[in-house]
């Protein structure tokens, strides 16, 4: 298992695995120039959109584990294995969590050693010296849940403003809102003074 | 058992998170108004207990389930983050027993509730970023409190007028949402180098690190993030219009909160996660953002005068306090820091009374041009002289708070060997005169037209207005609790970061 660690973390660093990222900057700068350039707004809430998921496709490339599979423990994981599975059900749980966050910490190149702080240190022990499956880093994916759900209420927001935009100027390019404002500024300042 | 009182960091936060959807279900508008100033009241005792706990017995560390710190969530309460939060909650339980009638003129019935839960969740972002001391939840709580904020501006239109609240929300959304990511993507390669989101653990890794590009692009995002939320001088432009349309309540509220929580982030990045160093060499705090805190403050003075519209003038002075505070950031030296942090609290009590009153004259006289407000001093004294003393600590006048924020500054402007700093700080506190006076004249100094039967605003509106006029007074005065609390949390900020 470390040696395949090791693999990742050199590929990570120097060039194969590293296209996800310049389709990143790719999306990011498509989504930004269609924000800053467009004058429709709905597309540039779209812009904005894919300026988003940009950002969730780095984060989701950042967590993943070359040869990296789900962290769902599965049964030929399981530290006593050839036990029958009534016996160890109470431990299944800790050992679901354990085996992850190990691994998930083990694959952001061992920044910590958190693992070993745990009371479980000894089962922990035992189930990666089976080792049988490298699990991607889970943490970023579940971060990016969150930010998934941002993404979705602010275009919906933004969809929501700009339908209230249409119904009175009657148009979403920003040039004639802001020709149509002008205008009824005037009028009203006109009105002002008379 | 541990005590309750030891949930308080995180009560803070969840209270009004769970009240805000019970405010939707109940339907009922005086329940709402009720709920939300409970809950307003609630945060400002949790926040002055905080606040007294960490001047006594230092930081408070409180680990959300247990996990520790590299697992889970921990909420981290120390001097900086009880002096904002302080603030913050002081500001909304004023601010939220004025919204009953002020709000109830400017929305449809219909939609209160829905107005008061969107207000509770703002609190709840904004206490919520200042609490925590995780990377990540900053950007949860910060997307809470801005999405709600979009929603609040956007309640500011009137049926068959030009729906420019929306309009404004609609340009901030764009902008905010920008920012939003710019910190989303530096927290991103924050976690890549080092592998946690925990703040304190952050500020322990980045040091060694901070040769690495990453680190500085994570730098640059989150700085240029937070400032776009802060509306610093070059991303500044959503803020004068998201004052000026949004309801009254909402400007009082965003205008003395929203910026400061901002500003309170951009030096947790700056001091806590990069360090001083760091921030002082790439940042070049001196040649670059020192500069960009002059325009602001005289592009917005500027501005400020040229508006004809009572509330705009408010917004582009507000654009030039954020110049002052940034300023003082930038002078990199305690006084200077100081005075940003006290400054802070003195224009969230002053700009908050100052919407405030000039809420009351749009209750009566339906518009905040100055062309309707002719003679305002003669239909209604009380609210125009708040205004006044409102507008006297905005200038700086002596034994107002703005004179002592002002007092920091220009003394750390001397002690970073600037004195035309100073200068420039007197004269813009000039340029403050010229837009304050520009109102007292058409207030005082002209005969009312047409409508003189004009009566004063209703007192659930004037005594919340006259009780932050007077704490700014009072703080001008007795500077002394928020002034040592100002003067440890800029101390704790430049020796070791603080965590």
């Amino acid at each position: 298992m470390n040696s395949l660690l090791a693999a990742t973390s050199t590929t990570a660093m120097s060039g194969e695995g590293v296209y996800n990222y310049g389709l990143v900057i790719f999306l990011m700068m498509t989504g930004l120039y269609l924000v800053l350039a467009k004058g429709n707004m709905i597309k540039s809430v779209i812009g904005l959109n894919i300026f988003q998921v940009s950002v969730i496709m780095f984060y989701v490339s950042m967590g993943r584990v070359e040869h990296g599979t789900a962290p769902i423990l599965l049964d030929e994981d399981l530290p006593h294995h050839t036990d029958s599975h009534e016996d160890d059900h109470g431990e299944d749980d800790h050992g679901m969590l354990q085996t992850g966050s190990e691994v998930a910490l083990a694959s952001t190149d061992d920044t910590h050693s958190a693992g070993t702080h745990s009371p479980q240190n000894d089962t922990t022990q035992a189930m990666t010296t089976t080792e049988s499956t490298v699990y991607s880093n889970p943490l970023p994916h579940v971060l990016m849940l969150t930010a998934i759900v941002v993404g979705v209420a602010t275009t919906a927001l933004a969809l929501a403003l700009v339908v209230r935009i249409r119904e009175y100027y009657d148009t979403i390019e920003e040039d004639l809102v802001d020709a149509i404002e002008s205008r009824l500024q005037k009028e009203e300042q006109a009105e002002v003074q008379s | 058992m541990i005590e309750w009182s030891q949930h308080l960091p995180v009560l803070q936060v969840v209270v009004p998170l769970m009240v805000a959807p019970l405010i939707v279900l109940f339907r009922n508008k005086h329940l709402a108004w009720l709920l939300a100033t409970a809950v307003a009241f609630f945060s400002l005792y949790t926040s002055i207990e905080l606040l007294s706990t960490v001047k006594e017995s230092g930081p408070i560390n409180y680990a959300i389930g247990n996990w520790p710190r590299h697992v889970g969530i921990v909420y981290h309460i120390d001097i900086a983050n009880a002096y904002i939060l302080t603030i913050v909650s002081a500001v909304s339980a004023f601010v939220f027993p004025y919204a009953f009638h002020s709000i109830q003129q400017e929305i449809v019935e219909s939609k209160l509730h829905y107005f008061y839960a969107a207000l509770v969740l703002c609190l709840t972002g904004l206490l919520g970023i200042v609490a925590t001391g995780d990377a990540f939840n900053i950007f949860v709580f910060l997307e809470i409190s801005s999405l709600s904020t979009y929603a609040l501006v956007a309640m500011g239109d009137k049926p068959g007028k030009p729906p420019r609240a929306s309009l404004a929300a609609y340009r901030y959304l764009i902008m905010g949402t920008i920012g939003g990511t710019f910190i989303l993507l530096g927290i991103g390669f924050l976690y890549m180098m080092t592998g946690t989101l925990n703040m304190a653990e952050l500020s322990e890794k980045l040091p060694p690190l901070s040769d690495t590009s990453t680190v500085r692009a994570a730098f640059a995002f989150i700085t240029v993030g937070t400032s776009i939320k802060l509306a610093l001088f070059p991303v500044h432009m959503w803020l004068p219009n998201i004052y000026t349309h949004a309801p009254n309540v909402v400007s009082a509220f965003l205008s003395s909160t929203a910026t400061k929580v901002s500003y309170y982030v951009l030096l947790r990045a700056m001091y806590t996660l990069f360090g001083a160093a760091l921030a002082a060499q790439a940042l070049q705090l001196k040649v670059l953002i020192g500069p960009m805190a002059l325009v602001a403050i005289f592009l917005g003075s500027f501005n400020a005068i040229k508006q004809q519209n009572v509330k705009k003038i408010l917004a582009f002075s507000s654009v030039a306090q954020i110049g002052y505070m940034v300023l003082g950031l930038s002078m990199n030296n305690l006084d200077g820091l100081t005075g940003g942090l006290i400054h802070l609290f003195n224009h969230a009590l002053m700009k908050g009374g100052l919407f405030m009153a000039v809420g009351c004259m749009f209750y009566r006289y339906q518009s905040v041009n100055l062309s309707d407000l002719k003679g305002v001093g003669k239909t209604m004294p009380y609210t125009s002289f708040a205004f006044v003393l409102g507008g006297l600590g905005m200038i700086g006048v002596p034994l107002t708070a703005g004179f002592v924020s002002k007092w920091y500054l220009v003394l750390g402007a001397f002690e970073a060997d600037a004195w035309w700093l100073a200068v420039l700080i007197l004269i813009a506190s000039l340029m403050a005169v010229m837009y304050i006076f520009k109102v007292v004249e058409v207030a005082y100094f002209q005969e009312p037209e047409g409508d003189v039967t004009v009566s004063e605003a209703p007192l659930s509106m004037l005594v919340p207005t006259y009780a932050l006029v007077f704490a700014s007074i009072y703080f001008g005065i007795f500077t002394s609790p928020m002034l040592s609390a100002a003067r440890s949390a800029a101390e704790m900020f430049l020796s070791n970061g603080g965590m």
